[in-house]
């Protein structure tokens, strides 16, 4: 242990110890920009660049760092004294004078970890303005927007891209002042190998990095005279009360479906009723390819991120991942066939609106191969629940007193394994609890799995299925999923399936989740409310779920059958590696 | 690995090397800068495939330092030292000559790519300031009156050469 | 070779040597080596560069000759351990000659004790500060002394591989730093099995590519590491986990061209030399406004004015000295009150610059001392890396404050600000560019602050070289020939034949030809 005094305060601390964590224990404040410590998920950005957390060692001129700098014995810190306040707000002031103070017209306004601190630290004027860095506003993308000149180099995103998710879109390009955060021979973005995970723009402390907005088609859509359907993903209803200032892990199904309705949708359906139907073609894929012990493992393709990882980092693996659609737009798909026709509507009269905890379902959406054979697409505006969030902010709902209401009958219907594709693991689990009936004919237990649950970035199982072993993976985190492929194909590791989300915890941390501003406990507390949904339920098993047998029996027959594959399947294309 | 691309093919030989690790990233670059004159795209490309690593990696590290350029430069270099010694000892001026005779400014290449100037920090012989260096000719205590008879003695050079 | 052969070669080559430099004029006979001749060379302590210019760099027997080996084969034959070498250079006191001045013993000790499976010797040869070229001049006519220091270095932290750091711009060192190395695996000087023993030393060259914060140890790192040369936060020492993450020392190449010295000679002898302090000599590249520049090797706490006055000969063209900047862009300007400081690491810190790389620029009457703390600055804002706020926004805004100054919009308050920034700079950068970089804004606000004054308030340059606060003016000297006229490149004087001409000071652009061809001297400058 280590003892030490900050402003005068003595603490007692283990060896390791930041001051920043010193501080904090005695209740210190001391600001923070370029720092983000996801311990959860055993990630920091250790740039240590921004020099906001400056703190004072009495007697000594150069200051240290309190993010980084570990506790020494016998230290005297200030974090109070006239030469730390002058030098935060000196740092502020600098970053402020190259950068566009245009907050009132900033996609980041109010939840820009930047805005928020010059307001601390009391910014009323630049004193020294200056050259500013000029660059082109890339928006190539469906999925990202980059805006350089709101960069402050906290290197954040690149811890994300390259280190956590292994990807390597984004690096520093040039020197000194003229340094920006770029692609590769400057890119734009749709043409690089980037998977639109959007974990950069998760942590972009400042408007850098930002989803394409997609509010403005939503509202067109809805004053049009097109029959306007929205579904809603397992991850959005225990993160968007959030955005109203409700605790983290606030199931907020019943006032979202009410919210949505006051907005104006004709129907309003749930995207879990989907994800039981891609439970029954993946499962029906998985005992398919057990038996004819080829093609394993399977490998899930929920996640359009790591579809597109794939895609570009392992060519030769392409066979193995499942051909299911991802669950929105099997809804999509379903929707725009079977529903249409139900409700006699020209599908090119029905607009699909997905509300997603994901950047990349934006980027998926608009893939050629998840449309129709005449051009109509699965779904045609995606949203995050951080644009649905302003949507109902700009309607002026009184959101966290709106009474609850039901989905819409039919495909508002899903079952507790739906519920849980929301974190990492549950599609697998979700996959299990019916393939297990299915291969043993046996009644399942206990349809807990818990070792597939929690925020570790693989978990690994072996389960009994009748007289054989199903070995499973769960990754999440593209650089963990690029170990369990490395693994896989180097013949080190054998498994039967494989669930890989590409954002680490899975979609409750998605890139279109409200900002957690690097506190990994929202996370942990979306995931306890997705698992308390699944208790919650009546029916935990997709294959029970008897809206989605009648949707089998009316349209689509067997099981991974023709007609399935036709509407519910999808194919991969090989991707270079830039 | 072969691209079957001819242009590239030198840089394909020296790759061949298998002990090349991701350490010698800046040695290959080195390398492809002596070569070509700049580092091609093609060029960056190959060279992240070879020592598995993002293309993003190679191009952040060409554009770091200042050695490397990615557009070709001009068949003589004029390197004018603006470190201290040279630069108190009137370099500036120099450079102006330089600039104002040849019509670019410094860091650009001539049109009919002959020459580039190339400002540089001191070049060791700074006793002998102001320093230039064209190709790897040094010249000493140059003043801007000796400009044109530099510059006549390398177009002629180019100019047999051709 | 082993032990004896290299016992026979020596006196061998020192007889070919001794046949070589005969009848040599600029060589003389030295206590029993030799020594550069003439007075320049006289009034020096050549330790470091004891060999420089006498024995031919491309031939390691000439190495040989003068001792060369000797210290690093003593070492290996009396098996004295790593501990003990370690010991001995605590003792000499020897502290780096890069820049910091950090005892190069300790650094060892934190190497030597820290237990790893590989270690690494970096010998940082990126001599970066413009101005200094002592660690070039060495490489290029001494490469053998720094091979051998490295050599002893690795032996005594357990150290089995090693790197040479050097710029692409030094093509010459580069040869000769081959040639040696290629020389020295030749004769199992270097490599695996030295000299017949166990111990094992492989050299590898590194190339700089332009950056002069590569010069940084961790940023030097990143370098041979293939990437961006950009400065870490230093969590652990770079003696604990350096390169690869292993434990690393990083010594620059005139501190370990001072190692082999001190083994063969001890380190009682070292210490004889120099202050208490900063034992050993130190060079000094020479140069700016003095009568004769190069490079002088001197014991440390030599006075200042002896070094430029009674080597270096004074002030060129008998101008006034104005002052002498140290350290580079990292340094400071010393102005003419403390030309009798005792040059040591402690005394130009407390003064307000430092010893950098041992870089000495004379200045005079004619420069202005805010357009050099300009020089610098963009010096330090070109070459920052980028990655801290108050490097890379902080010093391009102080560059721009001094621009502004110089071309004559500057306030009062400006001077205010700079040092408000200079100072939270200075305590705010991550890494010793940025810690340093406003140094010499620092230094000259405080010893030149009439001259800022002058330019900010009164809008004038004392030296004359800010353009814009230059101002021509034709005296009642004028006899009307209208030469100046004539030459004006943008027209702007007028005049009728035989009287007094004027000249229009909005078009003026201070070329200054009017001056040159005036015949009477008509025209000055304010
Ligand atoms: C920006 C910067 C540039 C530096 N450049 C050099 C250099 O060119 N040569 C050098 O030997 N040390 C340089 N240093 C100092 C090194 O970081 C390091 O302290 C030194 O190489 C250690 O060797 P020494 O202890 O033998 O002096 C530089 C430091 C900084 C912060
Ligand atoms: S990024 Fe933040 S600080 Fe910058 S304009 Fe937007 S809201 Fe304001
Ligand atoms: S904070 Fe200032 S700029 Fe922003 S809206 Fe209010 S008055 Fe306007
Ligand atoms: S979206 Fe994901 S893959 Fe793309 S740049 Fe951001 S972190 Fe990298
Ligand atoms: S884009 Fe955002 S996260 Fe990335 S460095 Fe810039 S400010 Fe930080
Ligand atoms: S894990 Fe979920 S939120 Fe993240 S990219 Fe995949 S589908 Fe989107
Ligand atoms: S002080 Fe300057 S050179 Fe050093 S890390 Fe910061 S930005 Fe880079
Ligand atoms: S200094 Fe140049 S521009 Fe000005 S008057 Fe003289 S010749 Fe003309
Ligand atoms: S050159 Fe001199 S003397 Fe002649 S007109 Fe000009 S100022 Fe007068
Ligand atoms: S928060 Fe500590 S340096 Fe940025
Ligand atoms: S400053 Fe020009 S050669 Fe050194
Ligand atoms: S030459 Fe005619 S006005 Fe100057």
């Amino acid at each position: 242990m280590l003892h030490l005094t900050i402003n005068d305060m003595p603490i007692l601390v283990r060896k390791g110890t930041t001051i920043l964590e010193a501080a904090k224990q005695l209740n210190i404040k001391i600001p923070t920009l370029c720092h983000l410590d996801l311990h959860d998920f055993k990630i920091v950005n250790e740039s240590v660049s921004c020099r906001v957390c400056v703190v004072e060692e009495v007697g000594k001129d150069k200051m240290l760092t309190a993010c980084s700098t570990p506790c020494r014995e016998g230290m005297n810190i200030r974090t109070d004294s006239i030469k730390v306040i002058k030098a935060r707000r000196m740092m502020v002031e600098l970053l402020l004078s190259n950068h566009p103070t245009d907050c009132l017209i900033c996609p980041k306004n109010g939840e820009c970890e930047l805005q928020a601190l010059a307001a601390d630290v009391g910014i009323k004027t630049i004193r020294y303005p200056g050259a500013r860095t000029v660059t082109k506003v890339d928006r190539s993308s469906k999925s990202i927007i980059r805006d350089m000149s709101k960069c402050i180099l906290c290197k954040r995103c690149e811890t994300m891209c390259s280190t956590v998710q292994t990807v390597g879109t984004l690096t520093d390009v040039g020197r000194g002042f003229d340094t920006v955060v770029g692609t590769l021979l400057a890119k734009p973005m749709h043409e690089t190998s980037c998977t639109f995970c959007g974990q950069c723009l998760a942590v972009c402390p400042t408007a850098a990095l930002t989803e394409v907005n997609n509010e403005d088609k939503v509202w067109d859509a809805l004053s049009s005279s097109k029959t306007v359907i929205v579904q809603t993903a397992p991850a959005v209803r225990v993160a968007l009360g959030e955005i109203f200032g409700m605790a983290p892990g606030t199931d907020v199904t019943g006032k979202m479906v009410s919210a949505l309705r006051a907005m104006g949708f004709d129907r309003v359906y749930d995207t879990n009723f989907a994800a039981d139907v891609t439970i029954i073609e993946e499962a029906s894929e998985l005992v398919h390819r057990l038996t004819h012990n080829e093609n394993l493992p399977l490998l899930t393709s929920c996640c359009p991120s790591w579809v597109k990882f794939i895609e570009h980092n392992y060519g030769d693996m392409l066979h193995i991942p499942s051909s299911c659609k991802s669950p929105h737009e099997m809804f999509g798909s379903i929707a725009k066939t079977y529903l249409a026709e139900k409700m006699g509507i020209d599908p090119k009269d029905m607009v699909v609106v997905s509300v997603m905890p994901c950047v990349a379902k934006k980027y998926e959406s608009a893939r050629p191969e998840l449309a129709s054979e005449e051009g109509i697409s699965d779904v045609d505006i995606v949203i995050t629940t951080r644009e649905l969030g302003h949507m109902l902010k700009d309607l002026s709902l009184d959101f966290p007193n709106l009474p609850d209401s039901d989905f819409d009958d039919f495909m508002g219907e899903s079952s507790g394994a739906a519920s849980i594709f929301g974190t990492s693991g549950g599609v697998l689990e979700a996959a299990i609890r019916t393939a297990y009936e299915w291969v043993t004919g046996d009644y399942l237990e206990s349809l807990d799995f818990t070792e597939l649950r929690g925020l570790k970035g693989i978990k690994e199982a072996i389960i009994p299925l009748g007289d054989k072993q199903l070995r499973v993976a769960v990754s999440s985190g593209l650089g963990n999923a690029r170990k369990l492929l490395d693994s896989i194909r180097s013949g080190e590791a054998q498994y039967d399936a494989i669930e890989i989300m590409a954002c680490p915890g899975g979609c409750i941390d998605g890139g279109g989740q409200p900002y957690t501003h690097g506190d990994t406990e929202i996370i942990q507390k979306r995931m306890n409310a997705i698992y308390a949904n699944d208790r919650k339920k009546i029916i935990r098993q997709s294959h029970k779920n008897p809206q989605v047998k009648k949707l089998y029996d009316e349209f689509l027959g067997e099981p991974y059958g023709e007609k399935a594959h036709q509407i519910l399947h999808t194919t991969y294309t090989l991707r270079p590696k830039i | 690995m072969c691209t079957g691309n001819e242009f590239l093919q030198p840089l394909e030989a020296f790759l061949a090397d298998d002990k090349l690790t991701e350490s010698d990233l800046i040695e290959i670059l080195h390398f492809t800068q002596n070569h070509f004159g700049y580092i091609p795209d093609e060029a960056q490309l190959l060279i992240a495939k070879r020592l598995k690593i993002p293309t993003s990696r190679v191009y952040g590290v060409v554009t770091f330092y200042s050695y490397f350029t990615q557009v070709p430069k001009g068949d003589n270099q004029i390197s004018i030292c603006l470190g201290t010694a040279c630069y108190i000892k009137g370099a500036q001026n120099v450079l102006n000559e330089f600039e104002k005779q040849l019509g670019i400014s410094s860091g650009e290449t001539t049109a009919d790519r002959h020459f580039s100037i190339n400002p540089t920090r001191c070049l060791g012989d700074c006793s002998k300031a102001p320093v230039v260096m064209v190709n790897d000719d040094i010249y000493s205590r140059v003043e801007p009156g000796d400009v044109s008879k530099i510059l006549a003695k390398y177009r002629s050079d180019s100019q047999e050469a051709r | 070779m082993n032990f004896q052969e290299l016992r026979d070669l020596q006196p061998i080559a020192r007889k070919k040597l001794d046949e070589r430099l005969a009848g040599n004029p600029d060589v003389e006979i030295y206590g029993d080596g030799y020594r550069l001749s003439g007075d320049y060379f006289r009034r020096q302590t050549r330790v470091v560069l004891r060999n420089s210019d006498i024995i031919d760099p491309l031939n390691i027997e000439e190495y040989i000759a003068m001792d060369g080996y000797r210290a690093l084969a003593d070492i290996l034959e009396k098996e004295i351990s790593p501990a003990n070498v370690v010991e001995t250079m605590i003792e000499a006191k020897l502290r780096g000659r890069g820049g910091a001045g950090f005892p190069a013993g300790r650094k060892w000790k934190e190497a030597h004790d820290y237990d790893a499976e590989r270690k690494y010797v970096i010998c940082n040869a990126d001599e970066g500060d413009p101005g200094a070229y002592m660690d070039r001049h060495i490489l290029e006519s001494d490469p053998h002394a720094v091979l051998e220091g490295m050599a002893i270095a690795a032996y005594a932290i357990g150290a089995d591989y090693g790197y040479i750091y050097v710029r692409a711009e030094y093509p010459i060192a580069v040869k000769r730093l081959r040639a040696a190395i290629a020389q020295a695996e030749e004769r199992k000087l270097l490599g695996d099995n030295i000299l017949g023993t166990d111990f094992c030393f492989h050299l590898e060259l590194r190339l700089g590519a332009g950056a002069f914060v590569c010069g940084e140890a961790t940023a030097m790192i990143e370098s041979i590491e293939g990437r961006r040369g950009m400065p870490r936060f230093k969590r652990h020492r770079t003696a604990h986990k350096g390169l690869f993450g292993m434990p690393t020392i990083v010594n620059n190449v005139e501190t370990l061209a001072n190692v082999a010295g001190i083994y063969r000679n001890g380190p009682e002898w070292f210490k004889s030399i120099g202050t208490a302090g900063s034992p050993g000599t130190k060079v000094f590249a020479l140069v700016g406004k003095i009568a004769e520049p190069g490079l002088v090797e001197v014991p440390m706490g030599t006075p200042l004015r002896e070094i430029i006055y009674n080597i270096g000969g004074g002030i060129k063209d008998n101008k006034k000295f104005k002052a002498v900047q140290t350290g580079g862009p990292s340094g400071g300007c010393i102005p003419e009150q403390f030309l009798d400081i005792q040059v040591d690491f402690d005394e130009l810190v407390r003064i307000g610059s430092i010893m950098g790389s041992g870089g000495m620029v004379i200045m005079d009457e004619d420069d202005c001392m805010v357009d050099i703390a300009r020089f610098f600055m963009e010096f330090s804002v070109e070459e920052s890396c980028g990655k801290c706020t108050p490097c890379r926004i902080g010093n391009k805004r102080i560059l721009e404050l001094l621009n502004k100054i110089i071309h004559g919009d500057g306030r009062e308050r400006d001077l205010d600000y700079l040092k408000e920034l200079s100072l939270v700079i200075r305590d705010t950068s991550l890494c010793g560019l940025g810690q340093s970089a406003t140094n010499p804004v620092l230094s000259t606000l405080k010893y030149f602050e009439d001259e800022y004054k002058a330019h900010a308030i009164d809008k004038k340059c004392p030296a004359g070289v800010c353009k814009a606060l230059k101002h021509y003016y034709i005296s009642d000297a004028c006899v009307g020939c209208g030469l100046c006229m004539r030459n004006c490149p943008t027209n702007c004087i007028s005049g009728e034949p035989r009287s007094k001409h004027t000249i229009n000071q909005e078009s003026c652009v201070q070329c200054g030809t009017c001056v040159n061809v005036c015949p009477v001297k008509a025209i000055h400058v304010e």
